[in-house]
């Protein structure tokens, strides 16, 4: 079983191009410079040069013992994407994406962010490579995420905050997509996630993809095979295309995705889009979206930020159609739990989006054997949520008394 | 051949030019926007563009993108905009065109969509986020059934693109004048009447300029060489602005007036 995308972007159902004329010749020209680019093996020893020395690369594959030995069951490691320059998966992207936009002469970078972390990942990119760069992100999470916002001012990037819709990362991407569309012809759209129109899907899976190349020779050399089971968080989903893509053809490997559940699916506020969306278009590709029947898309809700997406990648939409990869849900207060739990058995702070994944493996570990082999995506550090969480354990507190 | 096809090939024989006004379908309400398409045909208008609203509307400008959220939180949806065609059809010969991005449509279906519009009368449809490739399953329902597919070309379309976007319209080329999203600007792009000139050089069908046409001076100037102007946002803007729905009524009836004066050859 193989998982690439046909010429025209489409995986099965799911993909495609689905944006303004405007935008037809820069996808193009996209198509055209990476295909070229992505292949001169030039580019390829500078990115590798940056993801090594720069990033920080190959990240830890560390195995959770106390965890291990608490849930009684299954083995479980954590691949580190959180030890990774910036403290998240993104930056594997963002180098990618940034060095690809110097190398077809664009002077300017923009991006969206939802938690920040791509913000702080590509104004970061964006100094490193000399390039002008503006984020844009939702005014709501500005708010959530106050912090992230100056280290993205820090590394001198300039980040917009967006009043329109639900003020979330749907309406950041919208805004990034109108800039894109004006300024196109010195801008690269750097997005941050396996979305967007064709080649973005595939070419942010492939930046990814280091994951669980790595994860991949790490896990053989130390326990001399595969590991049973693959667990990531999914909002956009890259950090889980990145783990799983590598495993697609070991079809004995189970991947699961763990969706943000939020206050629970009946309550309607969650980002759960495969486990409870439907077929749509949303952002420049077909794939499974939240929207209600007259087909507006309705803001999802997840204590992540970073999760807070009512789309996701196309490709995830074709692994769940063809029954690859089996994706689940967590709940905020599943994920919060997880986040303290890791914290005080590992001396681990996850990121929120990461603890989701981290909450489905207390579940699933219990339920296997104890040689079996749990390898979850630990995609980014807590650092950036620990005030957030802070003042909802205390909200939480005060409500108890 | 459709009504669209006919409408431009009567304004060919006058020697007029086509004024093309978009609003916002329920903002403020279905109620006004129905009394303002019959004011704006009477005032000249030649096609009514007919915007269904979409909450995340990636092409628009802010003028637009607050008609559309007005109008979505009047509860206005796909389903309700066809019964406003089905009741303005008897009452306007002009052609009736809908503009909206593709989910909702995606979400009723795309045959089912097409049914539905053409049974209630809808002439042509425009899709910023379907290009003809992607786009298939859902415009050639409409196609089939009668119902004009019209495409949209843009200043970065290269010249093969152009030849198979003017091949594959129908009713007329929706020429994007600029580079960037909706919304009226102080002066026109540069470069227009070159590329609508090439568009025209490459087929029979007529085409119209929009996207930051916003005054009568710029009807004048497009309307020089291109076969139609479409206005979106300065009418939008009007509508917004009014103390109340008789005066919107009254305003957008002026300004249309005014829009098709210089077109009117």
């Amino acid at each position: 079983m193989k998982s690439e995308a046909d010429e025209r972007g489409m995986f099965g159902q799911y993909g495609g191009r689905f944006v303004p004329e405007m935008l037809i010749s820069a996808l193009d020209e996209l198509v055209e410079a990476s295909e070229r680019i992505l292949a001169d093996p030039a580019f390829r020893a500078e990115l590798d040069a940056l993801l090594r020395d720069y990033a920080g690369r190959p990240t830890p594959l560390t195995y959770a013992k106390r965890l291990t030995e608490q849930l009684g069951g299954a083995k479980v490691y954590l691949k580190r994407e959180d030890l990774a320059h910036t403290g998240a998966h993104k930056i594997n992207n963002v180098l990618g994406q940034a060095l690809l936009a110097r190398y077809m002469g664009k002077t300017r970078i923009i991006a969206e962010t939802g938690a920040g972390q791509h913000g702080v990942a590509s104004a970061t990119a964006a100094a490193l490579l000399g390039l002008e760069c503006d984020v844009y992100m939702g005014a709501e999470d500005v708010r959530r995420q106050a912090l992230n916002v100056f280290r993205m001012e820090l590394l001198g990037a300039r980040c917009i905050p967006v009043t329109s819709g639900s003020q979330t990362l749907k309406d950041a991407i919208n805004e990034a997509m109108r800039d894109w569309v004006t300024n196109v012809e010195h801008t690269y759209y750097c997005i941050g996630s396996v979305m967007g129109p064709h080649p973005y899907p595939t070419m942010v899976r492939n930046f990814q993809r280091v994951i669980g190349l790595e994860a991949r020779s790490q896990i053989l050399a130390v326990e001399g095979r595969l590991p049973d089971v693959l667990v990531a968080c999914v909002g956009g989903g890259s950090n889980a295309i990145g783990l799983f893509h590598p495993f697609v053809e070991d079809e004995g490997v189970r991947m699961i995705g763990v969706e943000p559940g939020g206050e629970g699916l009946q309550s309607g506020r969650h980002g759960a889009t495969i486990t409870a969306g439907v077929p749509g278009i949303f952002h420049g590709k077909r794939t499974l979206v939240l929207s209600d029947d007259d087909g507006q898309i309705f803001p999802a809700h997840s204590i992540s930020a970073g999760l807070d997406y009512p789309g996701v990648g196309p490709e995830h939409a074709h692994l769940k159609d063809i029954g690859r990869a089996e994706y689940v849900v967590a709940t905020d207060d599943e994920a919060l739990e997880a986040f303290q739990r890791l914290s005080r058995t590992e001396g681990i702070i996850p990121a929120l989006e990461s603890s989701h994944a981290i909450a489905h493996v207390l579940k699933l570990a219990p339920t296997l054997p104890k040689d079996a082999i749990v390898l979850v995506n630990l995609s980014g550090r807590g650092d950036k949520d620990v005030d957030e969480v802070r003042s909802i354990l205390a909200a939480r507190e005060r409500e108890a008394h | 051949m459709g009504r669209i096809h006919d409408h431009f090939e009567k304004l060919r024989a006058k020697g007029e030019k086509a004024l093309v006004p978009f609003l916002t379908a329920g903002d403020p309400d279905l109620e006004t926007t129905e009394a303002l398409v019959l004011a704006m045909v009477e005032a000249g208008a030649d096609v009514i563009e007919l915007g269904v609203p979409f909450s995340d509307p990636t092409a628009e400008g802010p003028t637009i993108q607050r008609s559309s959220a007005r109008a979505l939180a009047r509860g206005t949806s796909l389903r309700a905009i066809l019964r406003l065609v089905d009741r303005l059809r008897p009452k306007v010969d002009v052609p009736l065109v809908l503009m909206g991005y593709a989910n909702p449509i995606h979400a009723m279906g795309g045959k089912a969509f097409a049914t539905a519009a053409a049974e209630v009368g809808v002439d042509g449809i425009i899709i910023p986020d379907l290009t003809p490739e992607d786009g298939k399953p859902w415009l050639d329902p409409c196609r089939e059934a009668g119902i004009d597919p019209i495409l949209l070309a843009s200043p970065t379309t290269r010249p093969e693109r152009l030849a198979m976007l003017v091949r594959e319209t129908r009713g007329f080329l929706y020429y994007v004048s600029l580079q960037g999203v909706t919304g009226a600007r102080s002066a026109l792009a540069r470069g227009i009447e070159e590329k609508v000139r090439l568009a025209q050089s490459l087929g029979d069908v007529p085409v119209c300029v929009g996207f930051g046409v916003g005054t009568p001076e710029h009807a004048a100037t497009i309307g020089a060489f291109a076969d139609g102007v479409v206005v979106g946002s300065a009418i939008v803007d009007r509508i917004e602005a009014a103390a109340s729905k008789e005066a919107a009524v009254e305003d957008v009836a002026r300004f249309v007036a005014s829009l098709k004066a210089p077109l009117r050859g």
